[in-house]
């Protein structure tokens, strides 16, 4: 098992990854620092989610070596990987709530499956979960009730249930209005300093999440094309870099899917 | 030919696949279910949701198959002169036969469905993501308390049903057909015997449900993550339950026989 700088959340060195034929990441290099907000950003398709994926475990690498929190996470058993697991929150997309228990009980649900805390203790931590995202009044509203970004909001509030170390965020400003996105935005940041967290957010909105991060990576082609602050970014004279930033529809990443010449294929013999 | 050859190959590789991987899955819910039987109100929430509310169906079905049994019992019966049997006949039917045959299937349609289709909907939307995340095993929470419900659910509905069907049999050949109440009774109770006849049911109703509700579980939990991928799952859950309710009612009923 490696050693880690101390200073680093996440270490991911020569990390490959394929599905199929399709090469999503080609010797992949990536050091996330502790106490910060970083941002992994990078066109559709690009593999950010599969590279949370990876770093969570629940994909394994081709080769290569993630190293999260000290461990080597290719190298831990399942009750190691489980052990890890709870000091890191996920945020999924669309929150992925369980349907089938109210805000109050999801919120509850990572305490009743991991500690022996009496129902009295379990009730002020998850009030306190729920107030800390602004949403203690939902607590007996069932998932089915809540709109897209409060199901994000009751989401984190699990997410941090069990004081984790690390938040992983996977696109979690994806079809919010601008007052729930301004929310989520501002409990990111709020989140990570007042926790003393390490966050990775994985987002295309550049503009908003150029707001809070503290550093970002911008992926491409498999690998990071640019890092840096988003100021960085934003000075970054790379076409695939600045297409990304300034939301040019043609460029490095074309605007059209690889296809046959289009004269050849409307006089050719009419095959799909 | 050669395409069909190698497709006639593929379907044959993907069925050995997909066999081995309902094996290592079954192993994998045996494994999990000593901790499951740790938490007994999940296990009895589900036999809740697959026992309690496929009462109705049940009892329904139940009373028209022994209804129509008696019927036709009756007119078969009667060209012998042997209507008294009824009782006996209708019993053992029910018991040996229609009883966890008739129960698996529609425990299949009705509680398997919903199993198969909440756990694959439960996957479409991630939920079973994020237990891993919150380093839950979702076989161990939501699987295997399920499986358990189901299994100790399908004796208990096959139970109901045989007796549902034989108050129906006793509302047609006593009341409607007119044969003697006493005679029904007293042909029921000797013809059935305790351990070959009902013993033999709640063994088939066991492995019924088992094989029913396992099927429904591992359709669900190994459903594409679409929309499609689900309803393929619900509609496999029902096809192959029904094969093999019935594939393993023929062995059973050929191993219990062995005997006579």
């Amino acid at each position: 098992m490696s050693t880690p700088e101390p200073d680093l959340a996440v270490r991911i060195r020569g990390l490959c990854f394929s599905r199929g034929p399709n090469k999503i990441f080609d010797e992949l290099d990536i050091d996330i620092p502790r106490g910060r907000v970083t941002s992994i950003m990078g066109p559709s398709g690009t593999g950010k989610s599969t590279l949370l994926g990876l770093i969570t475990r629940q994909l394994v690498a081709d080769r290569g070596s993630i190293v999260v929190n000290g461990n080597e996470i290719g190298e831990l058993s399942r009750s190691e990987l489980f052990r890890l697991r709870k000091r890191i929150g996920m945020l999924f997309q669309h929150g992925a709530l369980l349907t089938d228990l109210s805000v109050y009980d999801n919120v509850a649900f990572p305490l009743r499956e991991h500690t022996d805390l009496d129902e009295r203790l379990i009730r002020h931590i998850v009030l306190s979960k729920l107030h800390a995202v602004g949403l203690r009044g939902a607590a007996p509203l069932m998932p089915s009730e809540l709109s897209g970004g409060m199901a994000r909001r009751v989401a984190l509030a699990r997410a941090i249930a069990l004081d984790p170390d690390i938040l992983i965020y996977d696109e979690p400003f994806v079809g919010l209005d601008p007052i729930s996105m301004g929310v989520i935005l501002r409990l990111v940041r709020r989140m990570n300093d007042a926790l003393g967290l390490t966050s990775i957010v994985v987002s295309h909105d550049v503009q908003e999440i150029g707001t809070v991060a503290d550093c970002s990576f911008l992926l491409s082609g498999g690998k990071v094309v640019a890092a840096g602050t988003p100021d960085e970014l934003a000075e970054n004279g790379s076409a695939t870099v600045r297409q990304f930033m300034q939301g040019m529809a043609d460029g490095p990443v074309p605007f059209h899917y690889p296809a046959p010449d289009y004269s050849a294929q409307l006089i050719g013999p009419g095959e799909e | 030919m050669t395409t069909l050859v190698r497709e006639l190959a593929y379907s044959l590789r993907s069925a050995v696949e997909a066999f081995g991987a309902a094996q290592l899955f079954f192993l994998r819910v045996l494994a999990q279910t000593p901790r499951a039987l740790l938490r007994p109100r999940l296990i009895i929430e589900q036999i809740h949701a697959s026992g309690s509310q496929s009462l109705i169906i049940i009892m329904i079905c139940g009373l028209f198959v022994g209804m129509v049994m008696a019927l036709q019992g009756y007119d078969s019966l009667s060209r012998f002169g042997a209507e008294e049997s009824l009782g006996g006949v209708a019993a053992l039917a029910l018991f040996r036969e229609l009883g966890p045959v008739v129960t698996a299937l529609l425990f299949s349609g009705r509680a398997g469905t919903s199993l198969a289709s909440e756990i694959g909907l439960m996957r479409a939307t991630e939920q079973l993501s994020a237990m891993e995340m919150m380093a839950v095993d979702p076989v161990q929470r939501v699987v295997v308390p399920r499986f358990l419900g189901g299994v100790i659910s399908m004796p208990l509905l096959a139970a109901v049903f045989s007796a549902i069907g034989i108050f129906g049999a006793y509302l047609v050949g006593v009341g409607l057909a007119g044969v003697d109440q006493g005679a029904f009774w007293a042909q029921m109770q000797q013809s059935v015997d305790l351990f070959d006849d009902l013993l033999s049911g709640v063994i088939k109703s066991v492995v019924f449900g088992i094989a029913a509700t396992f099927i429904a579980v591992f359709e669900g939990y190994n459903a594409m993550p679409t929309a499609e991928g689900v309803s393929r799952a619900t509609t496999r859950t029902v096809v192959i339950g029904a094969i093999a309710v019935l594939i393993l009612d023929f062995m059973l009923t050929a191993v219990m026989l062995e005997g006579v």
